[in-house]
């Protein structure tokens, strides 16, 4: 099994208009394919876990050299597009079900019932087996 | 064995007897798996406190047998609810007599069926024949408790919808049956197998219970070779486990390591089981691997190994299975024997069937720099380093290449220009 981090970013896919301006019934169909989505992945054991973030207006970068006071500054300020909406962690038998999956994510409807294609960043975890296998 | 059977071991021996016992009563792996599960629990709670029963298996047996009658008459309860139908007390089953050996045999054959991916296998077979809990599978695989109970309950599902029997195959199935056992064993085992300080705890249990259910295996079977190779390559692996790893976490290739930290009992028993097993023939993968892993152990000193029979194994092993990591390894072993010039040249195979592959660029790294070709192994550590997933070992290929490139340094500048450039 591998693990695999799928970043979702505040880039609505194909959609331009703001969520906040879709018609209600849109956003519940929305909202309720992320959730059977998150029941069905959650059941078949492959969902190890993931959150929504706050939106991006009040986070902070903190720089620290060890001794002197943390230097704590308001941003990034990266276009919204960029900065991240949240994440999910799955922990599936191949690459080719960790793109299935964020396929799946991607297709999520938007205004009139389309799939927005909102574009998922998929990345491998890096693991802690030391299977380098060689007698080196 | 060496140590006395504590409460947990023996209670783990008995665990996939008595769940054989209640699955031959009420016919499904689901049902009888959770009973058993709470009187281990049980068990687990009194037997400390007021002493092992004088006979642990019946009162296990007996214990399981209630939880399941009675979680049985209340899944009856649910259905009559509205009819308020009253139940009849279900008697307590006396513990019937089986033998306990084929059982066991029959429920690893069960959970490792090959019906099931190795990810559904493992978790099954460590509750349902090691007895573990799924907390602590868990754990072990670094995912929360929910997910593997989800993963559990679907391999029990997908045993039941598949309609495997529960007993033991016949002879002509049997082969096939049992390769995927040593596999899903060998898979727990190497899932034991990770260099972190924090998950390490829980991971090296893996690799405990794998070599506790092999040996279970193995005295079920003693006269399987490839059974007696897989529990000698374990031994003989997990022998090296003390040097595997530096101080800090770091990896420690198999020359470096400071072999008198290697587990000299363990050798002894591998090396004897790895010779055991080379006669009972036919040889397969797992002797040849365990014969291989036995002359390194055997080896007091790095230098002393024995290369050329080394290369040998691999040889055969390679025609054997075809495996390119297999080809890799002799590779290795070649430029042992032969030089890094011979090494080098025996990888070039591999290009196309292992092309972008990490190990391949680590091997070619390593014999490049034994070669003298700095710069070269160089660019091929790095290319390793970014393509390995595992964290210890991106760090092992990052050192060894900042490494190299110090040197170099320190040999340019130690030289006069013209010669260097020469050079």
């Amino acid at each position: 099994m591998t693990r695999f981090l799928l970043i979702v970013n505040y880039d609505n896919g194909a959609v331009d208009e703001p969520m906040l301006s879709w018609d209600p019934a849109d956003i519940r169909a929305h909202l309720a394919y992320y959730e059977a989505l998150n029941r069905e992945l959650t059941e078949s054991g492959e969902l190890v876990g993931g959150e929504r973030l706050a939106w991006p207006e009040k986070s902070k970068i903190v720089r620290a050299d060890g001794t002197s006071a943390p230097v704590v500054t308001d941003g990034p300020y990266a276009e919204t597009k960029e900065q991240m909406a949240g994440y999910q962690i799955f922990d599936v038998e191949s690459e080719e079900r960790a793109l299935e999956i964020a396929a799946r994510l991607s297709a999520v409807p938007g205004p009139g019932g389309v799939a927005i294609q909102q574009p998922i960043e998929v990345r491998q975890i890096m693991d802690n087996d030391d299977e380098l296998g060689l007698d080196l | 064995m060496t140590e006395p059977p504590d409460t947990e071991n023996l209670l783990r021996d008995l665990a996939p007897q008595v769940l054989a016992v209640l699955m031959r009563r009420s016919g499904g792996l689901d049902s009888a798996e959770d009973a058993v599960q709470e009187a281990l629990i049980a068990a687990a709670r009194h037997w400390p406190a007021d002493g092992v029963p004088a006979n642990p298996r019946g009162w296990l047996l007996q214990t399981a047998s209630r939880k399941l009658t009675d979680q049985i008459r209340s899944e009856q309860a649910r259905h009559r609810r509205e009819t308020a139908a009253v139940m009849a007390e279900p008697p307590d089953v006396p513990p019937a007599e089986v033998p306990a050996a084929d059982d066991t045999l029959t429920l690893l054959l069960m959970c490792c069926h090959p019906a099931l991916t190795p990810a559904s296998a493992i978790p099954l077979t460590l509750r349902a024949v090691g007895g573990l809990s799924t907390a602590e599978i868990a754990a072990a695989f670094l995912v929360p408790e929910a997910t593997m109970a989800q993963r559990i309950s679907r391999a029990k599902h997908r045993i039941k919808t598949s309609g495997v029997p529960f007993r033991l195959p016949g002879e002509d199935e049997r082969g096939e049956r049992l390769r995927s056992v040593l596999h899903v064993l060998y898979l727990i085992f190497s899932e034991g197998h990770a260099s972190t300080s924090g998950p390490r705890l829980h991971r090296q249990e893996l690799s405990a219970e794998a070599i506790r259910l092999t040996r279970m295996l193995r005295q079920l079977l003693p006269d399987d070779g490839s059974v007696t190779g897989l529990l000698a390559l374990m031994l003989l692996t997990e022998a090296r486990r003390p040097a595997r790893t530096g101080a800090g976490g770091e990896l420690v290739p198999l020359a470096d390591q400071d072999r008198t930290c290697w587990d000299q009992q363990l050798i002894t028993e591998g090396v004897a089981l790895a010779v055991a097993a080379w006669s009972q023939p036919p040889v397969g993968d797992y002797q040849l691997q365990a014969a291989i892993a036995a002359l390194h152990d055997e080896a007091v000193r790095a230098t002393d190994t024995d290369w050329p029979q080394i290369h040998l194994l691999y040889g055969l092993l390679e025609r054997l299975t075809g495996n390119p990591m297999v080809t890799l390894n002799r590779a290795v072993a070649t430029a042992m024997v032969h030089g890094p010039a011979a090494g080098l040249a025996a990888l070039e195979p591999l290009d196309e069937r292992l092309a972008g592959h990490y190990r391949l660029d680590a091997v070619r790294a390593h014999l490049l720099d034994k070669l003298g070709d700095t710069d070269a192994a160089l660019a091929r550590y790095e290319a390793a380093a970014r393509g390995t997933m595992s964290l210890p070992e991106r760090n092992y290929l990052i050192t060894k290449a900042a490494r190299l490139r110090q040197e170099r340094q320190k040999r340019q500048q130690s030289q006069p220009e013209g010669s260097a450039q020469a050079g």
